[in-house]
């Protein structure tokens, strides 16, 4: 190796700042739902670019094919979405119109999360008298921490894939948070112990992961068929199973519109409550941690 | 992770105070060892989870898991309606060579089922995907569209190649049953009948901005109307178009755009009564340019539209048309103004509009309304003005109000009621009521904005 003069290095090096793209850009992520792009910069740090595309006010299932979202998906190196059928209804629109090779099917650059955990509730039958079911299973995967650390772990592996000179960055920084993960999901688990058992509605089945993990008991869904606005009449269906197995709490999530809940919440005498569901979803919900931390804080106080 | 630390209080107590030198090397030494250890410790840990992840659960094969079920995707539209209309003998646009209705089947009086669309599609291997839409109607099979689009070019392009609804203004790549009314607008109906279809290869280039930038060329046979099949090499007909799009907060999203086809009509059927109604069989041959201009805005309170959502969308076009129309008598023993033939220099410069709004106001339940209008402008005939000599030519500027409420109980079900109030033709103050409905089957289509 041989020895620049410091002059000539420190010249090098002003000229390594004023090129553009002398430094290594960093790696563009377009990431379908706030969790996976906050997953993602946990992982990146400083060398992502991280878009996402949708809010925790967006019903996922339903978003438009936005000029602003092709116009993202164009230019991104790195397609982090749930998959499981919940982006139908938008992505495949956006991947044909954004003309990107590298976050097209079978590309590396096209990151699934529900890939890489086991789906629950798959249907025996698919047939759409039952609602809009997903073939694959219930998508709403990230309310189980859990299943953040496997997607994670995942995804680091798959970032280091597509730009290898950051790969010792994303590994590290993947190491440094699913330790403190590792932590916290205990932290949690201990918090929420009392809520095993504890019997709840949901307004609409998007709480699979989360019912499972904390041992909550779902003893209805406001939602007649997924996907389907409950009407009085399944409403009214619902208190009267209620009126027979009282449950303590109704669940809902950010984006949900209020009213069904807020009607079994006054009808049945349980509490309402609205869970972030995923980044962004409240205001203590800034990342993935604090997400969790809402979430358990709200459901402990729907016990009460 | 005791270790290091143990070591290092060890051999700090162990070594006098005076080696400070070496202490700091090896002080340094111990950091550097420590640092190899944790990173080490880290990446076995992170090793460890990740076999416990992959050993947790049982990892079925993913791409089977969580894509669709079918391939090729396979969905079939359902389309029908009842239209309660006054008993006319002809129906079109005043003032303008239009295209002719072509209307899926339906279009007549009382009950009717429109063609049935048939939608397949799939990747075709990872450099094309391909898609086919085919409407089934009595008796014959019309194709849509069919064909193949380009994944792996990549820097933002793509190109299709085969039948396709043209990239040119908003609504003309959408299909009848993504349309928000159950009736075309005049503009659409006076420029291509449904929309415009080329046979032909579409080049498209997205600018890689973060505001959505869109530019595209097509070259067609052009044997659609307003052009003609002409039996002929090199294209009949060209379109180039752009679009520019973006958000502006969360709640509101838009796109604009400017499209250009020309077309070549050589022998173009212009069936029409002279204005002393006798019937005339005629062709146009010459030259063909349409301008369009669309833009599209839509609301959605935090972009959530399952609520309540907002669209509104207008597109005008203006189109120029120059060359000789020949006509003669449709029926010799009733002679009339183009007795024994007449082929005279025709020249028109038509404009028109339509502007249309539609709010969902609760979950499941639209309302619309749509204003279309149309300018006649200039049209000369041998010299003079064209409606001297065809009545269907007569000056009328064609307008029509449409308002309409629709029930969708799912997705994939679509009920409407609609009323236009109609004066297309010069003349003609017509109330029409509609119903429809539109039923999807299958796998689950992404609509585009």
């Amino acid at each position: 190796m041989t020895h620049f003069h410091p002059t000539w290095r420190a010249g090098l090096f002003a000229a390594a700042l004023l090129l553009p793209g002398a430094a290594q850009a960093a790696l563009k992520v377009f990431a379908c739902e706030p969790e996976w792009g906050a997953l993602a910069r946990e992982i990146g740090g400083d060398r992502v670019d991280v878009y996402t595309a949708t809010t925790a006010m967006q019903d996922p299932h339903r978003i438009e094919a936005r000029p602003s979202l092709i116009a993202r998906a164009r230019n991104a190196d790195l397609l982090v979405c749930t998959g499981a059928e919940l982006e139908i209804g938008w992505l495949p629109v956006i991947l044909a119109e954004s003309g990107n090779r590298a976050i097209q099917a079978g590309q590396p650059g096209q990151f699934f999360a529900a890939d890489f955990v086991a789906l629950r509730e798959k249907p025996a039958v698919l047939d759409r008298a039952a609602g809009d079911v997903h073939a694959a299973g219930n998508p709403h995967i990230q309310t189980d921490p859990h299943n953040i650390a496997r997607v994670g772990a995942a995804l680091a592996e798959r970032m280091a894939t597509l730009d290898p000179a950051d790969a010792g960055v994303f590994r590290n920084r993947w190491a440094d948070f699913s330790a403190r993960w590792t932590a916290a999901i205990a932290r949690w688990e201990k918090a929420a112990a009392p809520l095993k058992g504890a019997p709840v509605v949901v307004q609409h089945k998007a709480f699979p992961y989360l019912q499972s993990w904390l041992g909550l008991k779902e003893v209805a869904v406001l939602e007649p068929k997924p996907g389907v606005e409950p009407s009085l009449a399944s409403l009214a269906a619902v208190k009267q199973r209620l009126a027979a197995e009282p449950a303590k709490m109704v669940i809902r999530a950010a984006y949900q519109p209020a009213r069904p809940s807020e009607w079994i919440a006054a009808q049945a005498g349980v509490k309402a409550v609205v869970v972030p569901f995923t980044v962004g979803g409240d205001a203590q919900s800034g990342d993935l941690f604090g997400l969790f931390d809402s979430t358990v804080s709200k459901l402990l106080a729907g016990l009460n | 992770m005791l270790r290091p630390a143990l070591l290092a209080a060890a051999l700090a107590a162990a070594f006098p105070a005076h080696a400070d030198a070496d202490l700091d090397a090896l002080r340094t030494e111990i950091r550097d060892m420590k640092a190899a250890y944790e990173a080490r410790i880290q990446a076995l840990e992170a090793r460890l989870q990740q076999a416990e992840t992959a050993a947790a659960q049982p990892q079925p094969s993913p791409e089977t898991q969580t894509r669709g079920g079918f391939n090729p995707e396979v969905s079939l539209i359902l389309q029908g309606r009842y239209a309660h209309l006054e008993n006319r003998a002809e129906r079109g646009i005043g003032g303008f060579m239009a295209a002719d209705g072509h209307e899926h089947g339906g279009g007549g009086r009382g009950f009717s089922v429109d063609g049935s669309e048939l939608v397949l599609s799939a990747s075709i291997d990872p450099y094309f995907r391909g898609y086919l839409n085919a409407v089934l109607a009595d008796g014959e099979v019309e194709v849509e569209e069919a064909w193949a689009q380009t994944t792996g070019l990549g820097q933002g392009f793509t190109i299709k190649g085969g039948r396709f609804k043209s990239g040119i203004g908003y609504q003309n790549e959408q299909h009848a049953h993504a349309w928000d009314f159950a009736t075309n607008n005049l503009v659409y109906a006076a420029l291509f009948g449904e929309g415009y279809a080329q046979d032909g290869v579409q080049l498209k280039w997205l600018a890689p901005t973060d505001t959505f930038l869109e530019f595209g060329a097509e070259l067609g046979a052009g044997g659609a109307f307003p052009g003609t099949n002409n039996d002929g090499n090199g294209a009949g007909s060209v379109a180039l178009f752009g679009h520019v799009g973006g958000d502006v907060g969360a709640s509101n999203s838009w796109r604009a755009g400017l499209s250009w086809l020309r077309a070549k009509p050589r022998g173009r059927e212009f069936e029409g009564h002279d204005v002393n109604e006798v019937e005339t069989a005629g062709d146009f041959s010459g030259k063909s340019r349409t301008w369009l201009a669309d833009f599209v805005w839509k609301w959605a309170p935090d972009g959530n539209p399952t609520q309540r959502n907002f669209k509104f969308a207008a597109e005008y076009f203006q189109r120029k048309e120059s060359g000789t129309l020949a006509c003669d008598d449709a029926d010799p023993a009733d002679p009339g103004l183009c007795s024994g033939g007449l082929a005279a220099p025709f020249m028109a410069d038509q404009s028109g509009f339509y502007a249309q709004a539609v709010y969902q106001f609760m979950p499941r339940w639209r309302a619309g309304y749509r204003y279309d209008r149309l300018f006649r402008g200039d049209v000369l005939f041998n010299g003079a003005d064209a409606g001297d000599a065809f009545e269907s030519l007569a000056d009328h500027d064609p307008k029509r109000h449409s308002l309409m409420l629709d029930y969708s109980p799912s997705e994939f079900s679509r009920l409407r009621l609609q009323y236009t109030l109609d004066q297309a033709m010069a003349g003609v103050d017509e109330n029409q009521f509609y119903v429809q409905y539109i039923y999807s089957l299958g796998s689950h289509g992404a609509h585009k904005f």
